[in-house]
């Protein structure tokens, strides 16, 4: 091999560079997003039904399908003014981002942005939708 | 090893069944649960066929009476006040009678007649232009008469208002938050880069509520169900000389117009 010790050292210091998020990560541990669902609003529909997991639908299904259902009430209010969902617990609720979600989730810092951010999505729910106002503490 | 037509025709019976079965319970497994919902319109809502307004400029006297109803509508819709006519955004505004009712005009007819004020907005035609070249299907004509936007779906190519041969339409040239006096935070905002326009307040129809224009103008707006012979609009459009805007044009406005108040009506 021509030039053999200069190209071993490019490759090491070249591995060295690639490799430099891997190593400099290794054993940290990554925190993993907490959306906190601990505001005022919440708090007292737990009360009143006495169970933790108020969400209108089980927490599983919103964790995974939120946005899917977000989209279907968009069209459903929108396109074919149905506004009442009935949930399958029987609740119903009024299909509003702003109104309903967000009156219970008045916390968009600490509870969509916490995922959201981690996962890096930029939904454009808030280019138009008013985020609640949050007091920032 | 050699099978016969009647072993092969067997196992490609069973394992159809064992596939489409599979496929099934695959399925079956997958779902969360949300299957079980439905949807339904508010049981408060107010049911009606035709949206429709009667609006009565003689109700109207003075400056402020028009100002309130703009102001009612534009402050509940965050509609913002951009200050320029150029990036103007509007709901509900004013024309004079000449730009009102173009086909209307003469030559020797008083100064006054045809500089007298009119409240326009859209006109929730029955044969929309603006849904005819809609290319997303963002504007929609719903079964109750309100032509629709989704700003959802809007990609801001503005075909709607070339296509509108009233000027109800508005594009959105910059971001209107910052231009918004007050928030109102039961209803969304626009973004820049789609159109918008008045959307029938459907928002507080489906909650049994009229439209905050006909709330905020004393007596002046009739709004009611164009397809109910018995509904006050309906009477009144049947007894008294009402104007639609541009009506040649073929679009069918449902926003009527009675010109002259009760004495030459």
């Amino acid at each position: 091999m021509y030039n053999g010790g200069k190209i071993i050292i490019g490759l090491a210091i070249f591995m060295a560079f690639v490799t430099f998020p891997f190593y400099n990560n290794f054993g940290k541990a990554n925190a993993k997003p907490e959306p906190k669902t601990d505001t005022p609003a919440i708090k007292e529909v737990q009360a009143q039904l006495g169970k933790k997991e108020v969400c209108i639908e089980p927490k599983a299904a919103m964790k995974g399908e939120h946005m899917q259902m977000l989209n279907d009430w968009r069209d459903s209010v929108v396109r074919d003014g149905n506004r009442i969902y009935v949930a399958s617990d029987g609740r119903k609720h009024n299909m509003s981002l702003q109104n309903t979600c967000m009156k219970c989730h008045s916390n968009k810092k600490e509870f969509c942005d916490k995922c959201h951010n981690y996962m890096a999505v930029v939904p454009y729910c808030w280019d138009c939708h008013i985020a609640p106002k949050e007091n920032k503490s | 090893m050699s099978i016969n037509r009647r072993q092969f025709l067997k196992i490609a019976g069973i394992s159809t069944v064992l596939g489409l079965g599979s496929t099934a319970a695959i399925n079956s497994a997958k779902r969360s649960g949300l299957e079980a919902s439905t949807v339904s319109p508010d049981p408060a809502a107010i049911p009606f066929k035709r949206w429709g307004m009667v609006i009565d400029m003689s109700k109207f006297k003075t400056e402020d009476d028009r100002k309130k109803v703009y102001e009612a509508c534009h402050s509940i819709h965050n509609v913002p006040d951009l200050g320029n006519p150029k990036d103007e955004v509007k709901w509900i505004w004013e024309e004079k009678f000449g730009a009102t009712f173009p086909d209307n005009e003469n030559e020797f007819a008083s100064h006054e007649a045809m500089e007298k004020p009119f409240i326009v907005l859209c006109n929730h035609c029955a044969a929309p232009a603006c849904v005819r070249v809609c290319p997303t299907k963002a504007t929609f004509k719903r079964k109750d008469g309100i032509v629709m936007m989704d700003m959802h779906r809007c990609i801001g190519c503005r075909f709607c208002m070339a296509a509108c041969p009233f000027g109800a339409r508005s594009f959105n040239w910059k971001d209107p938050r910052p231009f918004i006096k007050k928030e109102n935070l039961e209803f969304p905002t626009r973004t820049k880069g789609v159109v918008e326009k008045c959307t029938g307040c459907y928002e507080r129809l489906a909650i049994g509520q009229k439209p905050a224009c006909v709330e905020a103008s004393n007596g002046g707006i009739i709004f009611g169900d164009l397809e109910d012979p018995n509904s006050e609009i309906r009477k009144t459009i049947g007894s008294r000389y009402t104007l639609r805007r541009k009506p040649a044009l073929g679009t069918e406005p449902s926003v009527y117009y009675l010109i002259g108040g009760n004495e030459n009506a």
